[in-house]
């Protein structure tokens, strides 16, 4: 904008190889909802305090407010905007839907990529195990009982494995 | 109730959320997610005195001024007043300020680094005067900050007479005093918004809100412009909990004055430090009980001295107070009662809106000081609650009689057997008796909580909501209600599906959006499902009417009748619309003057269990479990209701034991995520919540108000809970580590 220098990099970004140039200052949660008008992350405190800006970088959950942008070059990202595919959404995303995981829905992408991570290494985590893997996201809304929940219900429907929830817990149960 | 169940279709099955899709795909957009043409960045530069005259401004170097806007209270084309219940607060303080944080002047440039360096080279010269931080300075007037004696507001409520009591020999009295502390909303979407404004179009903006005609209302004053000149959208909103009540006229303002100089669209979105400091906090609170009993148990006199901080302006203290006084003296039946309250001025930025509203303080203190009597008479807290607990045809402290079918006693035995409680107080007591380290407890709150406006509120509001129905038989509804995140669209689509007989699918909730929806009044108070819900039925079932009264629709109707007949409807009439404005349900009357009648159009009643551990060496304090018992009419939609009661909860675990505002000279010092603590994933107890399900009959489909409930009981049960593991009763909140500390560590040497 102010004639600087800009950085250039190319990555995969959501399963597609991607390029972008932006100042090099800039951090991937500036480049991603700046750059690359992808608003699906968001973000709370951009001090790393609060995990709304989670994305994955390789795999692993990073906080995008931390990381800058440069340091996505040759990598994967994969943001909340990549979870769904042509069959449909992510069943992280149905459940997040169905149990009343989103209320005001302002942290759950970075809630559904730390959740995502944890599932791709254990595909059937105890309540502790989920608790402690989401301890670094933020919700003020939910009081975090109906996203453990659907935590749960995902891994359960990953497995291929039928799982109860009480009635209160899941949007059309009847 | 068995009967209306089966009737109904869609009302109480837990239907899909309606803009569920949206936020788990990324495609919600939130304002800071909106980018227009052109648009620049604004910046706030606020005082760093708590009270003072402003002597000089100053743009300091190495910042290219001729490229950025400027904004002072000069350049306000209207009032420079924050038009709310008063006009007492400025949106850029020119003479005086009054506290840490107040704006004084606005900034904006394309580069939003270039603006924040710029916002710190604005050098503002305060000659300082005197400020007052404490409730007790403020009420000794120690200096006047605030109109002729500090004082916001003060209510007075007189039932009986307390003071014949006091000489009585067959009462034991017992006094008791008890604090709350101020506690961040701490919505993850941190307040913004978008504005556009020019002299041709007038001024639009675009926000983060609960109440988009709060903030209309205030623009038209700001701008001195005619309504129709001011238009306010509701973003999607990333929380709110009563933090975006008043504070987006405040932000909605800066953004268009910029937007207006300039000429370009401007966007203001505020860091966490920002927000956290700078927004309005729950009113921290000082309370005094005296209570007389009489041996058997019976309360016989309640004098209750409830002063609320409302910082340094009015904003909405006088309404706050207002719902913290009604619920002073709680679900019990006294035959004397006064309660004294006050809000009064301190130079802390002001505090507002939190969900609650007033209640959780008093009713913090009412719990703790209930505990305290049961203990001086020798009964156990249960025991000393069911003997006192109002009953269907008595009076609350402002005289209104409870018509409702109530049953405090039947809820108590519920929670009770839900946690276990018997069994556990009774373990409890015996395990800590031994040398461990870890100390457990169990105690209880019984509360209830008005829904809807205060008294004569919804009278003076006169809310309006409207229903369209296209020409393919859509529903469209229009209110200015703001979905954020407790679930609006989705119940009021619920309830117009359920009127009109149609498929929850139906039904659209249009976005709050001035130009184009009613003013159905503010997102607050519990007052969007009863009241609300209660409008968006009768002007649903409005449309129906007009179908049925132009002989285009039969009595009993499919799905294409219903098509057919608005097709038809439309192409001969235009629109089809129908609207419906709030009446006051039957014998609801209320006394401004005297502070006396139907305080509430309904209360949700409810008890609270919490049991907690208490570590002796690192004097952690922990909510191991927690059950929540209440009745709230008919429960429209399970899972949002029962998220409502878990995230109340756990704000509620927060405001006891971790959330601490820490201040220095009227700032807070730490406004961070990571030094003010809100409950993590691993703080929060399993939740299990329990409905009793009483209908209300002027409530849609027999709803009453939820929302603000939850945030009620915790405080106090867990600290009931705290007092049985350490055997201290605490009488303030936030209960901190350091506080167990100075307490315990000094019983033990
Ligand atoms: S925005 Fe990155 S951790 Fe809060
Ligand atoms: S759903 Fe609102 S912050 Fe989590």
């Amino acid at each position: 904008m102010n004639g600087k220098q800009k950085a250039h990099i190319e990555f995969t970004l959501n399963g597609e190889r991607a390029e972008v140039a932006f100042a090099p200052h800039k951090t991937l949660l500036e480049v991603l909802r700046e750059d690359l008008s992808l608003t699906g992350t968001k973000h709370g405190c951009e001090l790393g305090e609060c995990g709304t800006c989670a994305v994955l970088l390789d795999g692993r959950s990073v906080l995008s407010c931390l990381v800058l942008g440069l340091d996505a070059e040759g990598r994967s990202v994969q943001t909340v905007e990549g979870l769904a595919d042509a069959a449909g959404l992510h069943p992280l995303q149905e459940t997040f839907a169905d149990t009343g995981a989103a209320q005001c829905g302002y942290c759950t992408p970075g809630f559904l990529l730390v959740a995502k991570e944890l599932l791709a290494h254990n595909d059937n985590p105890s309540r502790e195990e989920i608790k402690e893997a989401l301890s670094g996201n933020l919700c003020r809304c939910t009081g975090y009982i109906k996203i453990y929940e659907a935590v749960e219900l995902a891994a359960a429907r990953m497995r291929g494995e039928e799982m109860e929830l009480p009635r209160e817990a899941v949007y059309g149960l009847e | 109730m068995s009967e209306a169940r089966q009737q109904s279709s869609i009302v109480g099955r837990p239907v899909p959320r309606k803009e569920g899709r949206a936020k788990v795909t990324g495609a919600a957009r939130y304002v800071d997610d909106l980018t227009l043409p052109g648009m620049i960045y604004g910046a706030t530069v606020r005082s760093t005195v708590a009270r003072g005259r402003i002597k000089n401004i100053t743009f300091g170097e190495g910042v290219p001024w001729d490229e950025l806007t400027v904004v002072t209270a000069r350049d306000i084309p209207g009032a420079n007043a924050v038009a709310l219940i008063l006009l007492d607060q400025p949106y850029l303080a020119s003479e005086f300020v009054n506290h840490p944080e107040e704006p004084i002047v606005l900034l904006a440039h394309p580069d939003k680094h270039l603006v924040e360096r710029a916002r710190r080279a604005v050098l503002v010269e305060i000659e300082p005067l005197p400020p007052v931080f404490t409730i007790e300075e403020s009420a000794a007037k120690k200096e006047i900050v605030w109109g002729e004696d500090n004082t916001f507001k003060s209510y007075l409520v007189e039932k009986g007479n307390v003071d014949e009591v006091w000489s009585r020999d067959d009462v034991l009295i017992v006094e008791g005093e008890y604090r709350t502390g101020a506690q961040e909303q701490l919505y993850i979407e941190t307040n913004g918004v978008v504005a556009v404004a020019n002299a041709d179009e007038g001024v639009t903006v675009w926000g983060s809100m609960q109440c988009p005609y709060y903030v209309h209302k205030a623009l038209i004053k700001l701008f001195d412009l005619p309504e129709e000149k001011i238009r306010v959208i509701q973003t999607e909103t990333g929380g709110g909990f009563g933090g975006k009540e008043e504070y987006p006229s405040m932000i909605a303002g800066h953004a268009a004055l910029l937007a207006w100089k300039s000429g370009q669209p401007v966007k203001i979105i505020y860091d966490r430090a920002e927000d956290m400091a700078a927004t309005t906090k729950r009113h921290p609170s000082l309370t005094r009980h005296r209570t007389a009993v009489t041996r058997d148990g019976k309360l016989a006199a309640q004098e209750i001295e409830f002063t609320v901080d409302g910082g340094a302006y009015a904003t909405l203290s006088a309404v706050v107070l207002s719902r913290g006084t009604i619920h002073a003296a709680g679900p019990y039946y006294c035959p004397n009662v006064r309660i004294n309250a006050r809000a009064v001025a301190t130079n802390a930025p002001p505090h507002g809106a939190f969900r609650g509203f007033g209640a959780p303080q008093s009713i913090f203190a009412l719990e703790r000081q209930m505990d305290k009597v049961a203990r001086a008479l020798d009964l156990s807290a249960e025991e000393f609650r069911r003997r006192n607990f109002i009953r269907e045809g008595e009076t609350t402290a402002t005289e209104q009689i409870i018509r409702e079918k109530v049953d405090m006693a039947g809820l108590l035995a519920r929670a009770f057997e839900l946690s276990g409680y018997e069994e556990k107080r009774g373990r409890f007591a015996r395990e800590n008796a031994g040398r461990g380290k870890v100390k457990r407890g169990i105690g209880f709150a019984t509360f209830m909580h008005g829904a809807g406006f205060t008294g004569s509120g919804e009278v003076f509001l006169q809310s309006i909501v409207g229903c369209e129905a296209s020409s393919d038989g859509r529903v469209h509804i229009l209110a200015a209600s703001t979905e954020i995140g407790q679930g609006t669209n989705t119940i009021f689509a619920q309830i117009a599906a359920e009127a009109l007989k149609l498929d929850y699918d139906m039904v659209e909730v249009s976005r709050p959006d001035t130009a184009s929806v009613p003013n159905s009044g503010p997102t607050v108070a519990s007052r969007t499902c009863m009241i609300v819900g209660k409008l968006v039925e009768s002007a649903a079932l409005g449309l129906r009417q007009t179908l049925q009264g132009a002989g285009l629709l039969a009595e009993v109707y499919t799905a294409d009748e219903w098509r057919e007949a608005c097709r038809r409807h439309t192409e001969r009439h235009g629109a089809l619309k129908s609207f419906s404005q709030y009446k006051a349900p039957p014998d609801v009357v209320w006394d401004d003057g005297k502070y006396r009648g139907d305080a509430y159009g309904a209360f949700a009643w409810a008890v609270y269990v919490a049991e907690v551990s208490v570590d002796l060496v690192t004097y952690d304090a922990r909510v191991e479990d927690f059950v929540a018992v209440q009745e709230v009419g008919r429960v429209i939609h399970p899972v949002l209701a029962a998220g409502q009661i878990e995230g109340g909860v756990a704000q509620g675990v927060g405001y006891a034991l971790y959330e601490r505002v820490a201040w220095r000279e009227g700032r807070m010092a730490n406004s961070q995520m990571t030094n003010y603590i809100m409950p993590t994933a691993l703080d929060v107890p399993p939740i299990r919540v329990h409905f009793e399900e009483t209908p209300y009959p002027y409530g849609p489909a027999g709803a009453k108000g939820i929302g603000e409930l939850p945030m009620d009981g915790p405080a106090p049960a867990i600290l009931s809970a705290v007092e049985q593991a350490t055997g201290v009763a605490f009488t303030h909140i936030p209960l901190m580590p350091e506080d167990l500390m100075k307490e315990l560590g000094d019983a033990r040497d």
